[in-house]
């Protein structure tokens, strides 16, 4: 008999805001976080919009002891860092990180924490590793690998690798909240978090946790990655005077994506050991847990004619992901009362996607609302997947729906036309996501119940 | 046809072998956990891609005979780096191993590395030979790492876009000159799932799908985690491994800057001392390694030959620093007790130990020490050997290949050698076979891979009766 496995703290960090507060406040206006890009200057891009995170001080979220490694953190492993903290804190949690160097006894032994975090390919920083570029250069500037064997590299900094190692995020958390147990780094482009939350599910279904950090983050807001991004043909290059408007999911009129940043990490906990340590800590949890994991699926698609950069034009890789879950829940199609898709946008990801829900969910699928994140946080690569959970398990909390905007024409069948937020009875959602490179990760979650 | 005959040479070297077995240490074929849960999970192929060759016996026969694949550095102008040489994949062409070419034009060295790696263990499990199988249960889980930077692309683009004066990049200059320069293929296959996305066109995957990329521990915790699905029940076949190369010039610089790499120079061949008092560092090579694993029932359904029994896993975090690790050892202890736990197996069972055994000085004198922790008396006598001193350190696919020396050990009843240690290190003082390859029947074999980031995953697998 697997244990019970319970959402109970939520970190997401996003274009939407930093913490659930912040960010359940604008998904429930609706409000867009897409703008002009203020990180570097887009000009010469043909899209210059994305969803950024707003200023943040990481010293906030890391304790004073570990601050002197705030210098080796990319902020791909800056955004790790605050959600985990973020989480850890909604979760009432005391971890060594939390308690900050006093004699608060810790919620768990560490060994029992683990973490799952899933990581993008992250850019180096171009003018730390430029400013080296150039000491290597001839005359004539260009790059001798002579000069930089012999001088150039001495110019970054002997840590400079650890920066940028996609397992940094992990590592860092870990350390932060001596975290010992197991751990792992998913690199799966947008499916990552999603995976690491099922991988975070699995650790402690087989008792070899009792509570992990999962979810993932990334920051593409960088020439570097959003040039990739551009060159995967699926970012919106027409909208740049609309940006709010400017992520249209499963509408006629979808133009594409827009990069977003972040993501979001939240505790899964057995619920075991989670009402033993708020009984014996007597800690007046602030609130009850938000959500139960109860499904997890994962599948692999197939799309030879797009080497894979898009879903199957069928989405069968997507619906085999999304009927594992509900098949590991022991649930039907018919009790779902909510659906967190990917929904990013794409002309053919969204037929892909409406689809494999018409394959799933049947004649039902018009009555389930389809409410995509990534209309107003963008799509945040590796962390889209820790957003979407941290969302998915408020709604089921407040049984309240977030507003869905930018679809005035919904493809045919789906309930995901632009509507604002409003109250509804929600005991089951369905998350999934899809990365890019054919991975698929779908979530089956329950309103929490004693 | 040569395949063909190669996994008939396989066979025969299992027959032979099975027929002068000693009987099996009573102690060690206890039912184990996995046995109770009447679950178990299976060796059924494996293949390699390695800097000593591109098949299983070649690259085994190099090890026993203690080969160092090491030489100057080829893949790009190292001569002025602090580290010049390098362990590399020599002569290897993917397409010689794969059926459908237009898909994988392009692709990253390491997902070369991964599809031919792959496509033996496909064959050496005879599943192109196969044709009942379940696509939808078949998955993937990978430590692969990113795929190869365009490098001088990439300089010259970034050198455009510099601001002599701000000392700064000019974002709009960048993405003009990149536009001018960069390639969408090359750029793509970067990103560190490329190699499942090339294996699932390639084999026709559909099942669960993951890469994990938990720095040199990332293949040895694909294929635990692999186990653990299969277990689970969330597939019928796996394919678990890893691929991986940093041999390129901003690896090695990362690398050199952390002063990681033996610098050597003057004797490659002599550069990787694992355990040696005068190791000054971990030599860089790449490739891969590609299991191909299954349920017991499935194995035995389709008359698959079982190679090893995957028994125990385990995996800890460090949680201490990013650059250090603890200096007891305490995530490694972890990790080997969890394993050998989890196969319901007491140290003494243990015949033979695949060692991270990095060259670093840090990495071998503090394994030592977890290896004689969770040991005790008995890490005096169980072998203990590291193949990087002769095929260099594949990084995330390192554990995969070891591996597979693990399953040969216990096939042939030879342990490889741990070479170029000539000088004892007080802080290394069990048994790491040096220099010598050693006959010495293995009926249980443990592999450790340890991660930068203080990642550490132990495997235990069995000989399969």
């Amino acid at each position: 008999m697997s244990r019970r496995v319970v959402i109970t703290g939520l970190g997401p960090i996003s274009g939407l805001g930093t913490g659930i507060e912040p960010t359940w406040e604008r998904v429930i206006a609706g409000r867009s976080a897409v703008g002009p890009i203020q990180a570097f200057d887009s000009k010469a891009f043909d899209c210059q919009l994305a969803a950024e995170v707003e200023p943040f001080s990481v010293r906030e979220y890391v304790p004073k002891s570990y601050r002197k490694a705030i210098k080796v953190m990319a902020r791909d492993i800056e955004l790790a860092v605050v959600a985990a903290a973020l989480a850890a804190r909604d979760a009432d949690l005391t971890t060594r990180g939390t308690a900050n160097g006093t004699e608060i006894p810790l919620s768990y032994e560490s060994p029992r924490i683990g973490a799952h975090i899933g990581a993008g390919l992250i850019a180096a920083e171009l003018d730390e590793l430029t400013g080296a570029l150039v000491e290597a250069t001839d005359e004539q500037g260009r790059f001798m690998y002579e000069k930089w064997g012999q001088q150039g590299m001495q110019h970054l900094t002997p840590l400079w690798l650890l920066k940028y190692l996609p397992n940094m995020l992990a590592c860092h958390v870990t350390i932060i909240h001596d975290a010992q147990g197991p751990s792992n780094t998913i690199t799966c482009g947008e499916a990552s978090a999603m995976l690491s939350v099922g991988e975070s599910l699995r650790v402690i279904q087989r008792n070899a946790a009792d509570l992990c950090f999962c979810g993932g983050a990334e920051s593409k807001i960088n020439p570097m990655t959003f040039l990739r991004q551009m060159m995967t043909s699926r970012v919106n290059t027409s909208d740049n005077e609309n940006p709010a408007e400017a992520v249209r999911p499963f509408c006629q009129t979808a133009g594409g994506t827009i990069v977003g940043e972040g993501g979001g990490i939240v505790t899964l906990e057995s619920l075991d050991t989670y009402r033993n340590r708020v009984s014996r800590d007597g800690a007046s949890a602030s609130h009850p847990p938000y959500a139960e994991v109860l499904g997890f699926g994962a599948s692999q698609s197939v799309n030879i004619a797009a080497r894979n950069l898009e879903p199957d034009p069928e989405g069968r890789g997507i619906a085999l992901a999304i009927r594992l879950a509900l098949r590991d829940a022991g649930m039907e199609p018919d009790q779902i009362d909510l659906i967190v898709p990917f929904g990013i946008a794409v002309p053919s990801y969204d037929r892909a996607e409406a689809s494999a829900l018409r394959s799933v969910f049947g004649e039902r699928l018009a009555d389930v609302p389809v409410v995509s994140i990534k209309s107003m946080a963008g799509n945040c690569g590796a962390g889209a997947g820790g957003l979407d959970v941290c969302v998915a398990a408020k709604a089921l909390a407040q049984q309240t729906l977030p507003a869905t905007i930018n679809c005035k024409q919904p493809l045919s069948g789906l309930q995901a036309g632009t509507a604002p937020s409003r109250s509804a009875s929600i005991n089951y959602a369905v998350a999934y996501n899809y990365g890019l490179g054919g991975q698929n990760a779908a979530l089956v979650l329950k309103r929490f119940e004693q | 046809m040569g395949w063909v005959a190669r996994t008939q040479h396989w066979y025969s070297n299992v027959s032979s072998n099975r027929a002068q077995q000693h009987p099996i240490n009573t102690e060690a074929s206890k039912p184990t956990e996995s046995d109770k849960m009447n679950k178990r999970i299976v060796i059924t192929g494996m293949g390699w891609v390695t800097p000593l060759g591109h098949d299983i016996e070649t690259v085994w026969g190099r090890l026993l005979n203690s080969q160092s694949g090491m030489d100057r550095t080829f893949r790009f102008d190292a001569s002025t780096f602090p580290t010049q040489f390098s362990a590399q994949v020599r002569d290897y062409d993917y397409r010689q191993y794969i059926s459908k070419p237009e898909v994988h034009e392009g692709i990253g060295l390491n997902t070369a590395f991964a599809l031919g790696a792959a496509s033996q263990a496909w064959r050496c499990a005879g599943l192109d030979r196969f044709d009942s199988l379940d696509h939808e249960r078949l998955g993937m889980y990978l430590g692969s790492g990113e795929g190869s930077l365009d490098f001088d692309n990439y300089v010259s683009t970034n050198l455009d876009g510099w601001n002599t004066e701000s000392r700064q990049i000019d974002g709009a200059s960048w993405s003009r000159a990149a536009a001018k320069k960069m390639t969408v293929v090359r750029e793509i296959e970067q990103e560190p799932n490329m190699p499942l996305a090339h294996l699932a066109m390639e084999f026709n995957v559909f099942g669960p799908a993951y890469n994990c990329l938990t720095a040199c521990a990332a293949s040895t915790q694909a294929i635990g985690e692999a186990t653990a699905m299969l277990t689970r029940g969330d597939a019928d076949v796996m394919i678990a491994g890893g691929a991986h190369t940093m041999i390129h010039p901003l690896g090695v610089t990362g690398f050199n800057r952390l002063t990681a790499l033996s610098t050597r120079n003057e004797e490659p061949k002599n550069a990787s001392r694992p355990f040696d008092h005068t190791r000054d560092g971990f030599v860089l090579g790449e490739g891969a390694g590609m299991l191909i694993i299954e349920t017991l029932d499935h194995a035995t359904t389709r008359d698959a030959t079982v190679l090893a029994e995957i028994v125990g896993f385990g995996s800890s975090a460090d949680a201490y620093r990013i650059t250090d690790i603890h200096p007891d050892g305490r995530g490694a202890i972890a990790s080997m007790r969890q394993a050998l736990d989890s196969a319901g197996l007491s140290p003494q069972d243990v015949h033979y130990i695949s060692a991270h055994g990095t060259g670093t000085k840090e990495n071998d004198s503090i394994e030592t020490k977890a290896v004689k922790a969770v040991f005790g008396t008995h890490a005096q006598h169980v072998p203990m050997s590291s193949v990087k001193s002769m095929m260099g350190h594949l990084i995330a696919a390192a554990g995969a290949v070891e591996l597979i020396t693990c399953v040969l050990a216990i096939r042939d009843g030879k342990v490889p050698p741990t070479i170029n240690l000539r000088s004892p290190d007080p802080e290394c003082d069990i048994d790491y076979v040096p220099n010598q390859a050693r006959d010495h029947r293995v009926e249980i074999a443990l592999s450790n891979s340890f991660g930068f980031g203080g990642q550490n995953d132990t495997l235990i697998i069995k000989r399969f009766s």
